[in-house]
């Protein structure tokens, strides 16, 4: 691979940063694509310690959430006594104490791996969760800590007022972030990381302290999870005692295993899509089942999440033969979308007639108006789901020799 | 004081059997199929809304028994075809599996039962006050439960201990592969341990669903302290999550009890402590407000220094 190949997604990443807000130049895209930034560090993060060291992680959102509110804190003081500290820099406070956090907390929770980690990392989110609730000096109880990004020290003329300057100071950091994230990975450290994750017992006998590692890895984590958190309070100006709990911290978890976790590039794929979903929530009030069901399908079918899906087929490019693929793709697409829209149709009704069933039972849904309560509407569905279910389940033979032939070397 | 004694063990003592119901299931299934289910307070859950549900047809008592029975089997059908589905991905995987088990069950319950807490009574039949000690009443139900409770606990015990279906669970559990050669289909007995750990859990669902509140939030609230208990009293280990439950119980209840905070220790031995100083918040709290940590404290300390639990012979 040569330095242009590799510096590629770099450049069209930075690309895609710059062009973006002119083509959704809409406050509410920019605000969303604000949330994109800093969920792409903190996916990323976590997959230092899902993907890299093989820590499954249930608590990863302490170390976001304390961040965001030592940054929150940070800015009231910086404000209130006039220090010369200019926004931009704010972020690295989170950081800094994402990482002072991570270190006790790490030391202790890294000890063990595997399962008894997951359930140190669940104990320790839990146990932040509820003194969240009990100092509500720094938690700011209920209301949380607010604070304002505009009263800090300005310098070259930004206010960071409007949200298209605090786009892009996310997104700096975002792809600074990323950028030593990625260094990460190539260096030593990060290498043993993965030799940690597949064979611990080997690296002890290698003469690595696969406690070290783990610690290591786990601090680096925090303090990338730190600057999200702290980008999180910039972006908000309001860090409330919830980001510490079990909901972010599984969130992260989500958006990083259904991007991918064996691809660097697999937990910004998850951020976006994430976020892409998340306003869903306008259209649809039952968007966290469909997350759920995609996740589980994700876990059961394709544990390399969406990254992992996209790179099976690097081997048929390298063969040329994504050609060969594609015709059965489009048939099994066919009666695939069918059975898509049939589920989707099956959890919008079931909704519509459990939550909505006030607002009367008559119901629109992809341009089809009908009756929610009818049996012919859930007959319909039914029948939907089991034809397109039987008919997608034909198509898997063609797809899976159409795969034997993409993959088969070409004859001379 | 007695009373407060009185009555915060007998409270304590249906907490933690409660607990130990689930503790129990969770901790069989874990030390037979490696597998820590994190929906395991859910099926808990869906014991509790399926047995308001029955109950608004034919009343309490069908639901007693047909709740655990339905969810047992439908436990036993996401191990057949999920969780097995799973294994070959390893233990993080079946780990994730759960997990998003646990989001969809409380995103499906919500949804067909709503997001506030429904309303599950009593049966009439114990609707009374068993005793009256020091003016305060003791409600027959929660006998009922401490009776269902110990029961449960007892014909456990004894079908582990002195049948042959016992005998071939615990062989099972240290040597699935002999078992296995000898004839029996250790995949089905997984099947069914996890069917019944689930069932077990929907049970307590069942009796603690009137006396509690039957709400969707009630999985996550329980599904923590419930992993604190099998991990404290030993993963694997029936004995220790059955000492851990008790203690877990108790410890809670009496600590929702008092309302003295560190300030008001310091105080009587003569040390003033300001509540607006910058640790005010932590002077001023009393036990009862950091009881919810305990647990979690309890938890962290165990795998910290005692990593094979209370009762476990093996590390976590």
């Amino acid at each position: 691979m040569n330095a242009l190949t590799r510096a590629l997604p770099w450049l069209s990443g930075i690309a895609a940063v710059l062009i973006l807000p002119h083509v959704f130049s809409s406050g509410a895209s920019i605000s969303i694509m604000s949330l994109i930034g800093f969920g792409i560090i903190f996916a990323l993060s976590y997959n230092i310690l899902l993907g890299q060291t093989g820590m499954l992680s249930f608590g990863h959102a302490v170390y976001y959430g304390l961040g965001g509110f030592i940054t929150a804190h940070a800015l009231n003081i910086i404000a209130g006594s006039k220090l010369p500290i200019p926004l931009p820099l704010v972020p690295l406070i989170g950081g800094i104490a994402g990482l002072v956090f991570a270190a006790p907390l790490g030391w202790v929770s890294t000890k063990r791996a595997g399962t008894a980690f997951s359930m140190i990392s669940l104990g320790v989110g839990e146990l932040v969760a509820a003194c969240a609730l009990i100092l509500r000096g720094f938690f700011g109880g209920e209301g949380g800590i607010s604070t304002s990004r505009t009263s800090v020290l300005q310098v070259f003329g930004w206010s960071f007022g409007p949200q298209i300057q605090v786009y892009y100071l996310i997104y700096a950091w975002c792809l600074i972030c990323a950028g030593l994230m990625y260094a990460f990975t190539q260096t030593p450290l990060g290498r043993i990381c993965n030799a940690v994750r597949d064979n611990p017992e080997r690296t002890e006998f290698v003469g690595y302290s696969t406690h070290m590692v783990r610690f290591l890895a786990f601090c680096i984590a925090g303090f990338f999870a730190g600057v999200a958190g702290g980008l999180a309070a910039i972006h908000y100006e309001i860090v409330t005692s919830g980001v510490v709990g079990a909901g972010p911290s599984g969130f992260v978890l989500l958006m990083t295993f259904i991007g991918g976790t064996g691809f660097f590039i697999g937990p910004v794929l998850g951020a976006i899509l994430m976020s892409a979903m998340q306003s869903l929530s306008d259209i649809t009030g039952a968007w966290l089942l469909y997350l759920g069901i995609l996740f589980i399908l994700m876990v059961m079918f394709a544990p390399g999440g969406l990254a992992g899906l996209l790179f099976m087929h690097r081997p048929a490019a390298n063969l040329h033969g994504l050609a060969k693929l594609a015709p059965a793709y489009l048939v099994a697409a066919i009666p695939g979308l069918g059975l898509f829209a049939g589920i989707v149709f099956l959890i919008e009704t079931s909704h519509h007639v459990l939550v909505k069933s006030s607002e009367g039972m008559q119901m629109r849904l992809l341009g089809l108006e009908y009756q929610a309560d009818a049996p012919l509407t859930w007959a319909l569905i039914a029948a939907l789901i089991v034809v397109t279910f039987l008919a997608f389940r034909r198509t898997w033979p063609w797809v899976a020799s159409a795969w034997s032939e993409a993959i088969k070397p070409e004859a001379r | 004081m007695l009373e407060l004694v009185i009555f915060s063990s007998l409270n304590g003592l249906l907490y933690g059997m409660l607990l130990f119901l689930l503790a129990s299931g969770l901790t069989l299934i874990f030390s037979m199929m490696g597998v820590l289910n994190f929906a395991h307070a859910s099926f808990y859950m869906l014991g509790a809304y399926f047995g308001f549900q029955i109950s608004r047809y034919v009343g309490y008592w069908p639901g007693l028994v047909m709740a655990p029975i339905l969810v047992g089997f439908i436990g036993a059908l996401i191990e057949r075809y999920g969780l097995r589905t799973v294994h070959k991905f390893g233990h993080v995987a079946e780990l994730l599996f759960t997990f998003g088990l646990a989001f969809i069950i409380e995103e499906g319950v919500q949804m067909i039962w709503g997001k506030v807490a429904v309303d599950y009574r009593v049966p009439e039949l114990l609707n009374f006050p068993a005793f009256t000690l020091f003016e305060t009443t003791f409600p027959a139900f929660k006998m009922f439960m401490l009776v269902v409770s110990v029961a449960t606990f007892v014909a456990l015990l004894t079908l582990l201990t002195k049948t042959r279906v016992g005998l071939i669970i615990q062989a099972a559990l240290s040597h699935p592969n002999t078992v296995g050669m000898l004839g029996h289909n250790v995949p089905m007995i997984f099947m069914m341990v996890f069917g019944f750990g689930c069932g077990l859990a929907a049970l307590a669902g069942v009796i603690a669903g009137p006396a509690l509140v039957t709400q969707p939030a009630m999985a996550a609230s329980l599904g923590p302290i419930l992993f604190v208990v099998v991990v404290v009293g030993g993963l694997g280990s029936l004995a220790g999550a059955f000492i851990a439950s008790l203690a877990i119980g108790l410890i809670q209840t009496f600590a929702v009890a008092m309302n003295i905070s560190i300030a008001d220790v310091m105080a009587t031995i003569g040390i003033k402590l300001d509540p607006n100083s910058f640790a005010g918040d932590l002077w001023m709290a009393t036990i009862a407000q950091v009881a919810p940590i305990i647990p979690y404290l309890l938890l962290v300390l165990v795998l910290m220094f005692r990593p094979q639990g209370l009762m476990g012979n093996r590390d976590t």
